[in-house]
């Protein structure tokens, strides 16, 4: 049941070979008995699951046909969800239950989706391990001595471990598809604004975005034509017309061109992964598309760029923090100011903080022009370079990471080390385009991710060269040895 | 020294929208603390601000009232500072491009000259809660109603130069932001608030002396006081020889001072940026066009037409053209009873009076205006003095019913009566032979003082309800008459 695909199992619930109850109490099993050598969850709902499955077994029985009506699915703590805590990772938010839904919760939930629990991440979606979440590290279940990736690394490895079908995510660097590259599985970040904001909680609002994680494209297709489109109740979320993503999967390659930007293949890029990502190239060279050599010649800008702005956004997104309201409050406090300071020190870990201090002095008066004024003209010109690439190419391709996951541990004690995993993922984020991480096979028994690059609004096309790799290829089939059991 | 007063005034106007800046909660005045709240204004994690196009509007239309230009795209900036009553720990304002730009206004001070007053800019921003530092023990309760509601920050020129100045631009801009209604400037519950600005300088200089930043004045005569006493303050400072400090300070209306509010702080630094969550503001200047066709008549505009149409002087056409409410109201009751002159007197000194003594607003006096016109109706046909009249309006006011129902209940038509008149005036003549004695000696001038007397006389004969004109031709014919015999 639980190697099934979205569509797969979709098909089964509505011709009763199961019904969503046994799906959602075999989904719940599976967590219990696996989840603990993952830590991939940080809430499970078993209640709420159930009834929600029940409630999925009588529209089922009264006809209704939603794709994913019954599907069970797991959120990524970051998303809010009515009477669920959403932590987003982190002790602040630790006894935080939210009275409200996200969109995207509310649209999956209006869709009949089943929603198992809430997935681990990086504290406010701040890292690319896992790491830095207060209910401990996530593991990869490729190999348990190493890290998911991050953020969204809960997700990525309950997708993985065959726990849940689906999942969300969200990427403001990479968080979505530098997991899903490290897990093996398929993840796809939409384009800045093509899924709402609201109630997804920020780290850095113009370059957050939500999207899904699956093990196919076409499952990703299935759940970003819930969850797409405007809202207005967020100012930024767009009002070009939502497609419907699963119509083009099965459109042919012939004509297609993929450009292979010159600095995502240099230096850094380890061998092994390099030559999976050619041989997936290869693969759909075969069905007709064309590689072309092009250069993104900002792309070393793409670090510092992201690593002025993200923080400077995050600097004052977390100020609502402050123990007031909500979330952690210390004990005890002496006045106003030992209340702030203290809530602030105990509720937040070292890499919020660290993220905090970087973008408070990156808007402080004197270095502001210099910091983020300057991040932002250059973040211009990243945005520039793929647009000038988009002229003579379809999509861009290429590695996700430059090299498979890492040992936990390996990246904590160096900040710098752990940024530069995201050299490929950033500038996607900066330039607010559509990309995937689409799986490439394995390297030294580690799952390599291929990224996908696409023009603003071109989710389609992502979707359709990802699922033309995937008939092609049984790479994002292949589970790691124990979630397969 | 001879020092001249700079004075530039901040002002923070609430707006009169239905909802807040960026959210959909209520934003009524005096609602049960935080019931007027919802998850955006509690800034929840994940919340998000969305603009209300009214709170656009309405600063479209100040822009179009102080002849500024406007800013056809603006942004929107987060302020950063922690404080309690600012959930977000910012404040979303405009820093860089504001919606309104540079304009104008004049004003009229009592000698009646005009001065020109600059505006700086006008921009949105939300309001804070408040901190209720009372009732708690100790403790600080935060009500967080008043978070979100829309503010227009206006900034002035230090253009002004005396507390009567900044008093008077104040009223004026009152008066411009409620004929526009964008605003129901009620100062006592916070929906215009003042800060000032002010400095000294040796008359005749032309660069600025250090200033001090008065916060959160609110009402006229606070103004007016907080600067007589920050004039004082700085004065003193300067004669002896000192520096002004740099800060901001608090107007004490109970002790009649202002005192520092930050000692030496740091200065905050607002860490100001564009706010990610909200687009520019890119506005057509085709919807600039119809607001401003459809902008009602401003005040000034409406003084000007009181002195062309009603033959007002400048200050009767001042006061009564500033408030739109007041403005009608005189209107209707110059159009019902026809003279537009005595409408005018009658509203500025016997209603305006009446509602002060009373401390009603004008929606909340007791004579409207056709009755107060019908009124004046009276007066004008001759039924009634105008000393009557003013009998029969405080028996309106007391609710006794209409003028003219007042005027027979009471019996107050006046005597017009020559027959009548002629035999009281006989009466008080003969009464009184010193008196008419003394007269007929007297000189032009003393004349006329002591025919007061015989008037008094007659109305006291006729309570008050004798013909005065009547009155005085028959008195000044037959006190002649009386000399006349006397000489023969």
């Amino acid at each position: 049941m639980h190697d099934l695909s979205v569509a797969e199992l979709a098909h089964a619930l509505r011709s009763r070979e199961f019904s969503s109850t046994e799906l959602t109490r075999h989904c719940l099993q599976r967590i219990r008995s696996l989840d603990p050598q993952y830590n991939s969850f940080i809430s499970v709902d078993d209640a709420g699951a159930l009834a929600a499955a029940a409630n999925a077994d009588a529209r089922l029985a009264a006809g209704e046909q939603g794709p994913l009506l019954g599907i069970p699915l797991a959120h990524k703590d970051i998303f809010c969800t009515t009477g669920l805590r959403t932590s987003c990772g982190s002790k602040m938010l630790d006894n935080f239950v939210p009275p409200y839904d996200a969109t995207v919760t509310r649209l999956l939930r209006d869709a009949g989706t089943v929603l198992l629990g809430k997935t681990n991440m990086d504290e406010f979606a701040m890292g690319s391990s896992s790491e830095t979440s207060f209910y401990g590290s996530t593991r990869n279940p490729w190999d348990t001595t190493r890290v998911p990736g991050g953020s969204s690394g809960g997700s990525a490895a309950a997708v993985a471990a065959r726990l849940v079908p689906l999942a969300t995510g969200t990427d403001t660097g990479g968080s979505i598809r530098q997991p899903a590259a490290f897990c093996g599985i398929t993840g796809l970040k939409p384009t800045y604004g093509r899924v709402s904001r609201l109630g997804m909680v920020a780290y850095a609002s113009s370059l957050d975005q939500g999207g899904p994680m699956a093990r196919s494209a076409e499952d990703c297709a299935l759940l970003l034509n819930a969850i797409a489109g405007l809202d207005p109740l967020d100012s930024t979320s767009s009002a070009h017309p939502v497609e419907d993503y699963t119509a083009q999967l099965r459109q042919p390659l012939t004509g297609l061109r993929i450009g292979l930007p010159r600095e995502y293949f240099g230096e850094g890029l380890d061998t092994a992964t390099g030559d999976r990502i050619h041989a997936a190239l290869a693969l759909l060279e075969q069905q007709g598309a064309t590689l072309v050599d092009i250069t993104l010649p900002h792309t070393e800008l793409s670090i510092p760029t992201y690593y002025i702005i993200a923080p400077a956004e995050a600097s004052t997104n977390l100020s609502r923090y402050d123990g007031v309201r909500y979330g952690y409050r210390c004990e005890a406090p002496r006045d106003l100011h030992d209340l702030y300071t203290r809530s602030r020190q105990e509720g937040f870990g070292d890499e919020v903080k660290r993220r905090i201090l970087v973008g408070t002095f990156a808007l402080s008066a004197g270095y502001y022009d210099a910091y983020y004024r300057k991040a932002q003209q250059v973040r211009r010109l990243i945005r520039q370079d793929f647009l000038d690439a988009f002229a003579n190419v379809d999509i861009i391709a290429g590695p996700t990471t430059p090299g498979p996951a890492f040992g936990l541990g390996a990246k904590t004690s160096d900040p710098l080390a752990m940024y530069l995993e995201d050299v490929y993922t950033l500038a996607v984020n900066l330039a607010g385009l559509p990309a995937m991480s689409v799986p490439a096979g394995q390297a030294a028994g580690l799952p390599v991710g291929l990224q996908l690059i696409g023009p603003h609004f071109d989710e389609a096309r992502l979707l359709n060269v990802a699922h033309q790799l995937q008939q092609a290829s049984d790479w994002h089939r292949q589970a790691p040895v124990e979630a397969s059991s | 020294m001879n020092w001249e007063v700079v004075i530039g005034l901040e002002v923070h106007l609430q707006l009169a929208t239905e909802s807040k800046i960026f959210s959909g909660a209520a934003t009524r005045f005096g609602a049960e603390p935080n019931t007027q709240a919802c998850a955006v204004d509690l800034a929840m994690p994940g919340m998000l601000p969305v603009l209300n196009e009214q709170a656009v509007r309405y600063a479209v239309m100040f822009g179009l009232g102080i002849g500024a230009e406007i800013g056809l795209r603006s942004v929107f900036d987060r302020k950063n500072y922690f404080y309690p009553d600012l959930p977000k720990g910012y404040q979303i304002s405009q820093f860089q491009e504001p919606i309104v730009g540079r304009g104008h206004f004049d004003i009229q001070l009592e000698d009646g000259s005009v001065r020109r007053i600059g505006i700086t800019r006008a921009h949105l921003e939300e309001d804070a809660g408040k901190s209720l530092h009372e009732d708690f023990h100790n403790q600080t309760g935060i009500d967080l109603n008043r978070a979100g509601t829309p503010l227009l920050e206006i900034v002035s020129e230090p253009d002004l130069r005396s507390a009567e100045e900044a008093v008077a631009y104040l009223k004026t801009l009152h008066s411009l932001v409620t004929s526009l209604g964008i605003s129901d400037g009620n100062m006592a519950e916070g929906s215009m608030r003042c800060d000032i600005n002010l400095s000294l300088r040796p008359a005749g200089s032309e660069t600025l002396g250090t200033r001090a930043e008065i916060k959160n004045v609110n009402s006229f005569r606070f103004v007016e006081k907080a600067i007589h006493h920050e004039i004082e303050r700085q004065a003193d400072i300067l004669e002896a020889g000192g520096q002004v400090v740099q800060e901001t300070r608090l107007y004490d209306a109970e002790r009649d001072e202002t005192r520092s509010m930050r000692s030496k702080e740091v200065a905050n630094d607002y860490r100001y940026f564009p706010e990610p969550d909200l687009l520019p503001v890119v506005i057509e200047q085709s919807w600039v066009d119809s607001i401003r066709a459809s902008l009602p008549e401003l005040p000034a505009a409406k003084r000007e037409r009181f002195i062309a149409d009603y033959g007002l002087s400048a200050y009767d056409a001042t006061v009564l053209a500033a408030e739109r409410p007041l403005a009608d109201f005189y209107e209707s009751v110059a159009k019902h009873c026809g003279d537009a002159k005595l409408a005018a007197n009658w509203v500025q000194v016997e209603l305006l009076g009446q509602l002060n003594r009373s401390d009603l607003s004008l929606g909340e006096s007791p004579v409207d205006a056709p009755a107060l016109a019908a009124l004046l109706q009276r007066i004008l046909d001759g039924s009634i003095s105008g000393k009557i009249g003013k009998q029969v309006f405080e028996a309106m006011w007391a609710g006794e019913g209409d003028a003219d129902s007042i005027i027979e209940a009471r019996g107050l038509r006046q005597v017009s009566d020559s027959g009548a008149l002629e035999a009281m005036v006989s009466e008080v003549i003969r009464g009184n032979p010193e008196q008419v004695a003394q007269y007929l000696a007297a000189d032009e001038n003393r004349r006329k003082k002591l025919s007061g007397f015989f008037v008094g006389q007659i109305m006291k004969l006729s309570k008050g309800q004798a013909n005065p004109q009547m009155v005085n031709d028959l008195l000044n014919q037959q006190l002649a008459d009386a000399g006349g015999h006397g000489n023969t």
